[in-house]
């Protein structure tokens, strides 16, 4: 009994010590030099700042060049909510109607879908192409892109559910003369909300923390999204990593409230599949 | 009669189920993916500018195949893609079973690990450039406290790599983790108790009950850190581009680097190599994993 004890606390104290030390310590890390003024975080040193410049790097950071930065994150909110709309809304159709009527185009589809979640996109003509419809280096088509790209993933989520939908709900619904549209938005749709939620957090994850495609797609310091401007401050900031330390957090608190909120429907999302293979 | 119904069922399904709600999304996936796709196999034959092309036959592959920077970036690519993929089976494996176990404080220690997939790459990548410093990074100030002298992890030829692909193995192994974690609370507790009473001890019980009904599991993490693994940019980008030299490039990196020097049909034939490499690896191997399941 009390070896059984001794194990119990002594691998729970050495799993704790050592996930501290891996996962935890780069965090701290991140903090404490976010703190620090230029010359002390220079060093790099993992110690408590002797001075803490909390206000004065948050401030610098905003203004840097020209308040980059607020510019970044309106335009990644908007590419964020926009796009994962456009991925529920588009992804539930799409699940909704492969899963309810299997038709010779199915196996088509089943294998686009697929192809979505393995393929690397071919990048240049895609470029070409958006220059054509007057949609490179625009929000729009960064937009648009991001839904094609995740397609995929939103449908296989949304079928699988959809699955779980007992087909008499829509029977009754149609006998009460629903057409399709009023089926589909205004009594299939609702029921979906916990996979749209899982749909939802996780993709906006995703699509928030996304770095190539905008790099890209959506060149340029004018129109960046936050995951750029990280990168644009690297060179700038080389010097002051103060300020690359307070970026990388100020840019590290969405997807941390994510995680505080959603935890349960991310892993649920992203373990999707794991079970069944 | 019979097939007169067949036919009114049908036409009722497609009253209720229409086909247009395929639409928006066929669109914007043929237009802005499937499109591209096609149009790249055939600029890669091409020297492109994007405002017109010459027909070059085979020469940017030709090309590919014998420049030794674009052969490197294809060797690191497989390299980093099995180093990341098989860390993250055996490291997510035995997480997996620890965060499965009566293990103190638990959920804690879940969401520690994983809490890095969340995070921006690219975060992730300046911060662990700097842990990573050769003379003043904290892993390398930790070595010296034991009185050795830590090699410079990212600017030396031979660590570079292998210490980017732990970097990633950082950062995804907590989603590997929570995909064996649902694996194996789904095995049911009989399998366990059964072995038990057969006198199996911990070891034999992993070996013949874990490990095996954990294999879908196995198989979606192999399958999801490969395809992650041949694809990686961001996480290269943010910590060598590619350097020392071009012992770190990568097919993608490679991708982007004849991008922004101006050769695009270069750079188009090399999608199309990562296009292949990942099929040629990813479908033969699901397709050989999902059927050894059904025959076990």
């Amino acid at each position: 009994m009390t070896t059984k004890k001794f194990r119990y606390y002594a691998t729970g104290i050495l799993s704790l010590v050592v996930a501290f030390i891996v996962f935890v310590l780069p965090f701290l890390f991140i903090i404490v030099n976010a703190l620090k003024d230029k010359p002390e975080a220079s060093l790099l040193h993992f110690s408590w700042p002797t001075e803490t410049h909390f206000w004065a790097n948050l401030v610098a950071v905003v203004e840097a060049r020209d308040y980059m930065l607020m510019t970044a994150f309106v335009n990644s909110i908007i590419l964020t909510v926009v796009a994962v709309t456009g991925l529920v809304v588009f992804g539930a159709m799409v699940g909704f109607v492969l899963q309810r009527r299997p038709s010779r185009w199915s196996g088509l589809i089943n294998f686009m879908v697929l192809a979505g979640l393995i393929m690397p996109p071919a990048v240049v003509p895609t470029i070409w192409l958006l220059q054509w419809l007057g949609l490179f280096k625009t929000l729009s088509g960064l937009i648009l892109i991001e839904i094609a790209y995740s397609l995929s993933f939103s449908v296989l989520l949304f079928r699988a559910f959809i699955a779980t939908i007992p087909r008499e709900l829509d029977e009754a619904a149609i006998l009460e003369g629903a057409g399709p549209f009023t089926l589909f938005f205004r009594i299939v749709l609702p029921l979906l909300k916990p996979v749209a939620v899982t749909v939802i957090v996780v993709q906006s994850v995703a699509i928030f923390n996304d770095f190539t495609n905008p790099l890209y797609y959506l060149p340029g310091a004018k129109n960046a999204t936050v995951q750029l401007t990280l990168f644009n401050f690297q060179s700038m900031f080389n010097t002051s990593y103060n300020l690359l330390f307070m970026n990388i957090l100020l840019i590290t608190i969405p997807p941390l409230i994510m995680f505080l909120f959603f935890n349960r429907q991310i892993v649920e999302g992203m373990t999707a599949g794991a079970v069944k293979g | 009669m019979t097939t007169h119904r067949k036919k009114g069922t049908r036409r009722g399904l497609a009253a209720a189920y229409p086909s247009w709600f395929y639409l928006p999304a066929a669109i914007i996936f043929g237009v802005l993916f499937l499109f591209p796709t096609f149009a790249s196999l055939f600029f890669s034959l091409t020297r492109w500018t994007l405002f017109q092309y010459s027909f070059i036959g085979l020469d940017n592959f030709r090309q590919f195949f014998s420049e030794p920077f674009l052969v490197w970036g294809l060797v690191n690519t497989l390299i980093y893609a099995v180093v990341t993929s098989g860390s993250k089976v055996v490291l997510g494996m035995l997480l997996g079973i620890l965060l499965t176990s009566n293990v103190m404080a638990r959920g804690l220690l879940r969401a520690v690990a994983f809490f890095p997939v969340l995070v921006s790459t690219i975060g992730v990548g300046i911060t662990f450039t700097m842990l990573m410093h050769p003379t003043n990074g904290l892993i390398n100030d930790v070595i010296a406290t034991f009185g050795l002298k830590g090699p410079a992890w990212l600017t030396d030829p031979r660590f570079a790599l292998l210490s980017v692909a732990f970097v990633d193995v950082w950062k995804g192994v907590g989603l590997a983790t929570v995909i064996y974690i649902a694996g194996i609370v789904s095995i049911p507790p009989e399998y366990y108790e059964a072995a038990k009473m057969d006198g199996a001890n911990a070891l034999q019980r992993f070996w013949n009950v874990t490990l095996p009904l954990a294999r879908p599991a196995t198989v979606t993490v192999i399958i999801l850190s490969l395809i992650g693994g041949l694809r990686s940019f961001d996480l290269i980008w943010a910590m060598t581009k590619g350097g020392p030299g071009f012992t770190t490039d990568v097919v993608a990196s490679v991708i982007y680097k004849q991008y922004q020097a101006g050769f695009y049909g270069l750079s188009t034939a090399g999608n199309v190599v990562l296009f292949v490499l990942v099929a040629a690896i990813v479908v033969p191997l699901s397709v050989m994993l999902n059927r050894k399941e059904v025959e076990a």
